[in-house]
């Protein structure tokens, strides 16, 4: 029986990672722009999508892996720089329907650049599983794990020491201000595009040997990261990540004990639930402060 | 007055002329787009092609074939529009096509109404369960494929079987048929465990699975990458009862997924992915290598079971025609029914009045996946 709960806390733990990293992302552009970007799938399927196509052409994958994360950041700054710069006075409900035309306009990109085939991407370090109490992990399982971790470590660190996270955190917190201070808030929001775009990339690549890649992987990550977002409470970086873990573990839980077929359900259950009684999620700020 | 007569005799000579001259019409609407692409594609280079063929071997009766194609993106909604103008604007003398169940039956009504011979591509038993007066189909049904998987576990002395199936309208199709023949093979269902479409991880269904007492094989009813993934996690958890997988993911893009997991995962196909290994006396061999070779050399891509459905369809109705001896639409339908002992791709079609597929499970290969490559089950 216990062998069985660590199974499905593993399961949960993976899966949830990633879900974190998508909702790190979802956080990140509402925090510079209020906007929530449902392009954020897009980065994830444009990471895994980019590193099977360079790994296919021969590049070693560490550099392809490198590369499919910056190629990701450049669409992201691009997607920040051609559609949501020049409709800057727009209101954020106009902003957000920009990005749901981003990303069919990305997910068509990726059918025409790559091809509709589902791909799979090569196991970082072997595909044999490790034994844990009777329960059984993948080595990548490990990779998607650590990885998330030094990423949150590392976004910990570049909010609360550099100059460029601290504008960031500063206009998040109020735009007007930051602005009267000197930040440049169209850098901050430019820089908070590629940062999550990078981010999504991260995760897409991560998980493509686990659950494959394709074209429109984006969209169920998306909705799960969003989610996840919202569970642990829109614009705050240990919410989301929190938020995506919770989701994971429930999901798996659920299907686990309760029932299969309505797994889904569950966390969206769930997430209703949150909505209703704690509108600002896990650890969302609470709204009353904004006027 | 004799000038005049001998001006209606010339007009009606003319006219009986160009009646010959008339191509028949074949209608055909397909998924060549969108999430079936998979399906519509191969169908449509197959009809292409034979067409092409046919044309250059002089045609039937006499005739040329004239293949009208619309791309239905898999929409239902679509599949009625084609299909009315197939009907109504194209005249077309009979119809193949309809690479899913959703636009196959989305059309029914239409052909039925308007009494014109349809050869589906479409797997589900609805199509032609009830008997549909003017509807045929090729492949073998969801619940053909069932029985062939239970008759096999029962050969390996496996009659509890844990399932897991999809979210799809094929996965779920396919589950409630295979939970309605279990009993009539002795199989007995221990777990039915699902997944959602999108899911990436099915490891707590499969533990489910695996602590469930007594399961001696495991069944995977799914369509697209899912079933790849259960696959691997099947072998991640260390699950050591066999893996079976549907008709659904009969290509060697599966096996390219699941790489190494692959290994032993046994699944129903027809006789096309064994081609060369089936034996000469096999009387589907011949038919099937010669679709195989025509269709590589031709597209440089691998072959896939969904072309061949498209295969039967075209020269069904061909053989139809050729055995009506004209293009009247109840004669071309009295004739697909009345076909017996046709061999296809799919299998040897035998059709009749409660039958409008016309095949049986032998049509269906066991395969087995051993170093990357299917094997027949002997």
């Amino acid at each position: 029986m216990s062998a069985q709960f660590l199974q499905f806390l593993l399961a949960g733990l993976t899966v949830g990672a990633i879900y974190a990293l998508v909702a790190l992302g979802f956080s990140i552009i509402y925090n510079a722009s209020q906007v929530i970007n449902f392009a954020q799938g897009e980065f994830v399927m444009i990471g895994g999508m980019c590193t099977v196509w360079l790994a296919n052409a021969g590049w070693p994958l560490p550099a392809a892996i490198a590369a499919a994360v910056l190629v990701a950041a450049a669409v992201g700054l691009a997607l920040e720089k051609l559609a949501v710069e020049p409709a800057r006075g727009a209101s954020v409900v106009t902003l957000i329907i920009i990005t749901i035309g981003a990303s069919i306009l990305l997910r068509g990109l990726a059918t025409i650049v790559w091809d509709k085939n589902i791909h799979p991407l090569k196991a970082f370090s072997g595909e044999a599983p490790i034994q844990l109490g009777g329960a059984t992990l993948l080595p990548q399982s490990l990779w998607v794990l650590g990885v998330t971790v030094v990423i949150v470590l590392l976004l910990s660190w570049f909010f609360g020491r550099t100059l460029l996270g601290k504008a960031l955190l500063a206009t998040s917190h109020n735009r007007l201000a930051a602005q009267l201070v000197g930040i440049n808030v169209r850098h901050v929001l430019l820089a908070s595009f590629g940062l999550s775009a990078a981010l999504g990339a991260v995760a897409g690549i991560l998980v493509a040997p686990i659950t494959f890649t394709a074209w429109d992987v984006g969209v169920m990550l998306g909705l799960k990261g969003f989610a996840a977002a919202i569970l642990g409470g829109m614009g705050s970086g240990p919410g989301a990540v929190l938020g995506g873990l919770v989701l994971g573990i429930v999901e798996a839980m659920g299907a686990g004990y309760v029932s299969s077929a309505y797994k889904d359900a569950i966390a969206f259950v769930i997430i209703l639930a949150v909505l209703f009684f704690l509108p600002s999620g896990l650890l969302g700020r609470r709204s009353s402060d904004r006027v | 007055m004799k000038f005049r007569s001998m001006l209606a005799a010339l007009a009606v000579l003319v006219l009986g002329a160009a009646q010959a001259q008339e191509p028949i019409r074949i209608g055909s609407f397909l998924a060549v787009t969108g999430g079936a692409a998979f399906l519509g594609d191969p169908e449509q280079k197959t009809l292409e092609l034979y067409v092409e063929r046919l044309n250059a071997a002089g045609g039937v009766l006499g005739r040329k074939l004239q293949l009208i194609v619309y791309d239905s993106a898999g929409d239902a909604e679509k599949a009625r529009t084609f299909a009315k103008r197939l009907i109504e604007q194209d005249k077309v003398d009979v119809i193949v096509g309809g690479s899913t169940t959703g636009e196959t039956m989305a059309m029914v009504p239409l052909v039925e109404a308007a009494g014109v011979p349809f050869i589906s591509l479409a797997g589900a038993v609805v199509i032609v369960e009830p008997v549909k007066k003017w509807v045929f189909k090729t492949p073998h049904s969801d619940r053909q494929a069932c029985e062939r998987i239970f008759v096999d576990m029962k050969a390996r002395g496996a009659t509890k079987v844990a399932l897991i199936s999809g979210a799809g309208g094929f996965d779920k199709s396919m589950r409630a048929q295979c939970l309605q023949v279990a009993k009539n093979h002795g199989i007995e269902i221990v777990a039915d465990e699902a997944y959602g479409t999108g899911d990436t991880d099915m490891t707590a269904q499969l533990t489910k699975i695996k602590n469930t007492p007594g399961v001696q094989a495991v069944l995977n009813v799914g369509f697209g990458q899912s079933p790849a993934i259960v696959t691997k996690n099947h072998k991640q958890l260390g699950i050591s009862q066999p893996l079976y997988q549907s008709h659904g993911v009969a290509s060697k893009a599966f096996i390219k997924l699941a790489g190494d997991a692959a290994e032993g995962v046994r699944l129903p196909a027809a006789a096309l992915l064994v081609a060369e290994t089936l034996p000469d006396s096999d009387p589907q061999k011949k038919v099937v290598l010669g679709y195989k070779r025509e269709y590589e050399a031709r597209f440089k891509s691998e072959i896939s079971t969904f072309g061949g459905h498209a295969w039967d369809g075209l020269m069904l109705a061909v053989e139809a025609i050729r055995k009506a001896g004209s293009t009247d639409k109840a004669k071309v339908r009295d004739a697909l029914e009345s076909i017996r002992g046709f061999v296809g791709i799919d299998g040897v079609f035998n059709m009749s009045a409660t039958d409008h597929v016309g095949l049986d499970i032998s049509g269906l290969r066991m395969l087995e996946i051993r170093k990357g490559d299917w094997t027949l089950v002997k």
